[in-house]
């Protein structure tokens, strides 16, 4: 068994795992990515479609552009990528405060494997957690009925086509309007398929309003809002599904009708990858499914950090990368003894689903990322200490599928004690 | 007087595009100057850029676009499934998760009422691996002056 | 050893023929796998334990849901008993955790006394009444509404397909032929024996022949000109939760029973799931495998009732299992009609529990009948346990991947399956996705074949040189894609 040892390790090497590997690096760090996959870049390299690296590289390209613009920067910078390894444990130190940690010593010991190299036992300092998520299945959103081939998720059924070439089917409705699956309405069109709907739970669609144009519009795919997919029928394969409208918030199945199809994509949520996380001790925020982090981005176990989408499912693979390059610096501050020296709790208020990370550091910029769980225009956002607004922002437009930024420093949070309540909320 | 939704970046911001009877466009709520350019062009001239996937020369395959239902070169015939002790040729071990297809893009959008050309185009291309990021693989579209570029080196 | 079609010689005879190859005809034919006997096993779908046998609640049943005056009931105890020495030599997963009956009223409690009593009767080993306080330190996951109830140590869970691969491999080994995707459509007998044709015009002929078609006993029956008889199809939905689920009991957890059922119930599966269910519900057609709404809602219900802590956002998957059902015990002769013909059929709960009972049964059903039974000396009861990755430590995987790279490869991450096993599964004849997840569990976990189904199709294309227009999801016309760019 070979053993390793790196100041940090990063778990994953998609967009985030590589952002935060090539902060590290940069600061002086060896720096080893545990990559399962046969490449670099994660979900990237099978999304073939365009829109990512607007802000990170200043123009628009595909997503295995964008993964290997990345991948560039990360191997001239001297990090190890191990690929084709899995990861089959991970313990961490033992759970004692920060402050109290020695640097010196191991914090991390993970156990991988690969074909070529059989097990590897790596040592680390420091981890960054950057697995990010798997996609909802029918089993978690029991769609009642038969269970016959031709049920894809839509990530899967775009690795098929994208990176396989083949073509999972022919007469396709999708269930979820998320941008996984109006992405993939076109990419279906595009390859000769059909698509018959796509049926939207919510009453407004999940997806950015760009892909409902250059998805739905363009193909006249039509979009089904309230409506729920209430049944998958076929004996050997897919031969149709049932959706009913909702109304009023209940379902009206006496309306239901079927769609006959062959093949029923699945886009209904993501849901962040943290087996490995929570069996090593990691505390999970159940509105995110993800850690619960500090200002520094480190979770609970000391010198552990994560960032993208296993910490919270991100719209943008630009802010992934964004957040994971503070992830790799917080982390290397953190192997060079630095910690905040004090923090604040910053909670979700009102109409607010999550806010991570969940501490911030006063005494700098904290870039906050927050949901919302209600659909409004005109919406007011406000930040309170202790009750006192100190900061306010108008937003044209929010929705839940929508991630919004803000950052938030010395000038909101100075001054404050050190029991003070920050809070986030819209109305 | 129409609204539609900018596609140009992820923002998507909501434009007001208004016509006058001279034959002029006004363009309101954009937050950058492509907003205005895009907002004109999806009056006129709707323009998307296409990206795909091309067939790597060597590997099997339908090619075409995607003619659902062809029984591919080296499928068995018939329902028999004879198990040989040791792999059935195909790649070897290591080899078998790479990747079958090249993704591809156009340089800029293209016109919509063209991309089904377009899309024929593209599918009958074969790509000769090794190929960089950014070789230009079909040149001058169509005669639109944009190229078809590989998206990964490969 | 690896070919599902089977290959004899077009002229012979086998000695006996069993149709059907679930938990019953699995088990009567490594029986005779044991003798000097030409034994085939025939089953109609693309591989074995496709049917009733893999969508059941996966327990080895505590004796005393029924008066020992059923045949049910005492092959039932008699099976239980066996599966401590099936699993040291087919090493298939099998534990005995114990079954809880809970009470939760105090007019339950009268139910509990018969069944306590009944077990006693029986002969259950172990058998207890149970206060509250009893009962919750057994089981602390139990509501605390529950007022007593009913503890059978030596009941237990077992992963229902991996017992009948097992079952069949080894009777395979000892020189039983197997041939899926034969359907015996036709029957008839000339000189002394049965010849046997499927919808494909292949024919097997035999001495003997064993009816273990569950769901279609009747229909193989009326082939064979035999007794008439209806088999009812009775629904069972089941949820299947997650592994990191709150609500995993140590224990089965059982209700009391009613008049049609044993009840829903929540299940600790022997590889770290929960299942909950099943419901009863009769069915007209044997096709209709479809889950319900109204049936997750009841389940739920009934489940929360025992164990509060399961939540809906634990499922992560759902199936269903057809029960043929014959009248109220099973019904294992030989056919009054037809020679040489044995009628296995109704084998409801407690089904599986009493398979390897039934195998003997059999065996002794077809010595009365005149066949000669010869015990072979060779005969190797043993089947290796396959090396899985999730089990070995790390020096047993590095060891692992010296000998066979092909365990360094993690297929299915969610349940930890490398490509070795997903390989050697496909070797022992499982070349569908349905057929590699019941054997390797890979696509069982919570992602649900989001990841590795890809990684499975090109495994299984490799291996078999099949198309991409051949690879099924369990067999017939469950194609998984459509077409190739």
């Amino acid at each position: 068994m070979k053993e390793l040892r790196y100041d940090a390790v990063v778990v994953g090497g998609g967009a985030a795992g590589m952002g935060a590997a090539l902060e590290l690096r940069e600061r002086g760090f060896s720096v080893a990515i545990i990559e399962r996959e046969e490449c670099l870049g994660g979900i990237l390299m099978q999304c073939i479609h365009n829109g990512f690296g607007l802000i990170e590289f200043g123009e628009e390209l595909s997503g295995p552009e964008f993964a290997q613009r990345m991948e560039d920067r990360v191997r001239a910078a001297g990090v190890d990528a191990y690929l084709g390894t899995t990861v089959t444990e991970m313990t961490l130190g033992e759970h004692t405060p920060a402050y109290l940690r020695d640097v010196s010593s191991p914090g991390a010991t993970l156990v991988c494997v690969s074909p070529e190299m059989g097990v590897l036992r790596i040592s680390a300092r420091a981890v960054v957690l950057s697995m990010g998520c798997r996609e909802r299945n029918r089993g978690n959103i029991r769609i009642p009925g038969t269970r016959p081939s031709g049920v894809y998720t839509a990530g899967l059924a775009q690795r098929l086509v994208n990176i396989d070439g083949y073509v999972p089917g022919k007469d396709v409705v999708i269930v979820g309007s998320g941008d996984i699956g109006l992405i993939m309405a076109r990419r279906m069109s595009w390859i000769g398929c059909k698509v018959h709907a796509v049926v939207e739970i919510l009453p407004h669609p999940s997806g950015l309003e760009r892909n409902i144009v250059q998805c739905l519009k363009d193909f006249g795919i039509p979009l089904y809002l309230s409506h729920l997919t209430t049944n998958i029928y076929g004996r050997d394969r897919v031969e149709g599904v049932e959706i009913a409208p909702i109304v009023n918030g209940a379902v009206d199945y006496a309306q239901a009708r079927r769609i006959p199809c062959d093949t029923v994509l699945l886009s209904v949520g993501l849901v962040p990858e943290n087996e490995l996380s929570r069996n090593a001790g990691v505390e999970l925020n159940p509105m995110t499914n993800g850690p619960w982090v500090d200002s520094g981005m480190m979770t609970n176990m000391p010198g552990v950090f994560a960032c993208g989408n296993v910490l919270h499912v991100h719209d943008l693979v630009d802010y992934v990368v964004e957040e994971a390059r503070r992830a790799g610096a917080f982390a290397a501050d953190w192997l060079e003894g630095r910690r905040p020296a004090r923090e604040l709790r910053i909670k979700a208020g009102a109409n607010v689903r999550y806010v991570a990370p969940a501490k911030l550091d006063p005494s700098r910029d904290n870039k906050v990322y927050l949901r919302t769980l209600v659909v409004k225009n005109d919406a007011l956002l406000e930040v309170k200490v202790d009750n006192r607004v100190v900061r306010s922002a108008k937003k044209a437009h929010i929705q839940p599928s929508e991630m919004i930024a803000l950052t938030l420093g010395p000038a909101e949070l100075g001054g404050t004690g050190p029991d003070a309540a920050v809070e986030i909320s819209i109305q | 007087m129409s609204e539609l939704t900018c596609i140009t970046c992820p923002i998507g911001c909501r434009l007001e595009v208004e016509t006058s009877p001279d034959g002029g466009i006004k363009v309101s709520g954009n937050r950058c100057a492509r907003g205005a350019v895009y907002a004109r062009e999806e009056f006129l001239t709707p323009k998307r850029v296409v990206t795909a996937t091309c067939r790597i020369k060597g590997t099997g395959g339908a090619g075409g676009m995607g003619k659902p239902g062809e029984s591919a070169a080296g499928s068995v015939a018939g329902g028999a499934t004879a198990l040989p002790a040791g792999p059935a040729g195909g790649p070897a071990r290591g080899q078998q998760y790479r990747p079958r297809r090249v993704p591809v893009r156009t340089t800029a959008a293209f016109p919509r009422e063209k991309i089904a050309g377009l899309l024929e185009i593209i599918y009958a291309i074969q790509v000769e691996l090794p190929v960089v990021r950014g070789k230009v693989l079909a040149a001058d579209l169509m005669g639109t002056g944009i190229d078809l570029i590989a998206a990964r080196d490969m | 050893m690896n070919d599902l079609k089977g290959k004899t010689a077009p002229d012979s005879v086998f000695d006996v023929a069993i149709i059907g190859a679930g938990v019953c005809g699995a088990n009567i034919a490594r029986k005779l796998s044991a003798y000097e006997l030409d034994v085939a096993l025939l089953e109609k779908e693309e591989d074995v334990s496709f049917g009733t046998s893999k969508a059941n609640s996966g327990i080895v049943h505590g004796g005393f849901h029924d008066s020992h005056d059923h045949l049910k009931a005492r092959l039932e105890l008699r099976g239980a008993m066996m599966f401590d020495r099936l699993k040291a030599e087919l090493n298939f997963p099998f534990e005995r955790c114990g079954i809880v009956v809970v009470a939760r009223h105090e007019d339950d409690m009268r139910a509990i006394e018969h069944l306590y009593r009944q077990g006693v009767e029986n002969g259950v080993i172990g058998i207890e009444m149970c206060s509250r306080e009893r009962m919750l330190e057994l089981e602390p996951k139990l509501s605390p509404d529950t007022v007593g109830g009913l503890y059978a140590p030596a009941g237990g869970i077992v992963e229902p397909y991996r017992f009948v691969f097992s079952l069949v491999e080894s009777a395979r080994k000892n020189g039983v032929e197997l041939r899926t995707g034969f359907e015996a459509a036709q029957a008839s007998r000339e000189g002394g024996a049965w010849t046997i044709r499927s919808p494909g015009g292949e024919t097997v002929r035999s001495r003997y022949v064993v009816n273990a078609a569950g769901l279609y006993a009747d229909r193989v029956s009326a082939i064979f000109g035999a007794e008439k008889f209806e088999i009812t199809a009775r629904k069972g939905e089941y949820y299947l939760l997650d592994r990191a689920t709150r609500a995993k009991p140590r224990r089965v957890v059982f209700p009391v029973p009613t008049t049609v059922s044993k009840g829903m119930l929540v299940v600790p599966t022997v590889e770290g799931t929960v299942l909950v269910g099943p419901t009863a519900e009769v069915i007209q057609n044997k096709d209709d495998f479809a889950t319900t709404r109204e049936a997750l809602e009841t389940i739920l219900r009934s489940g929360r009732d025992m164990i509060p802590s399961i939540s809906e956002t634990d499922v992560i998957a759902s199936f269903t299992g057809l029960r043929p059902i014959l009248g109220d015990d099973f019904y294992i002769d030989m056919s009054e009609c037809v020679p040489d013909f044995v009628q296995v059929a109704g084998i409801q709960s407690p089904g599986l529990t009493a398979s390897p009972a039934i195998g003997e049964y059999v065996k002794d059903l077809l010595k009365k009948a005149g066949l000669r039974f010869v015990e072979k000396i060779d005969w190797d009861p043993f089947m290796p346990k396959l090396p899985q990755a999730r089990d070995m430590t790390p020096y047993e995987l590095d060891e692992a991947v010296r000998r066979d790279p092909a365990y360094g490869d993690i297929v299915c991450r969610c349940e930890k399956v490398s490509e070795a096993e997903i390989v050697a599964a496909i070797r022992a004849g499982h070349t569908t996705l349905d057929g590699i997840k019941y054997f390797t569990r890979a696509q069982m976990g919570r992602c649900q074949g989001g990841f590795c189904t890809y990684k499975i199709l090109k495994i299984l294309m490799r291996e078999t040189g099949m198309g991409w227009a051949e690879v099924t999801k369990s067999g017939d016309g469950s194609v998984v894609l459509k077409g190739e760019l």
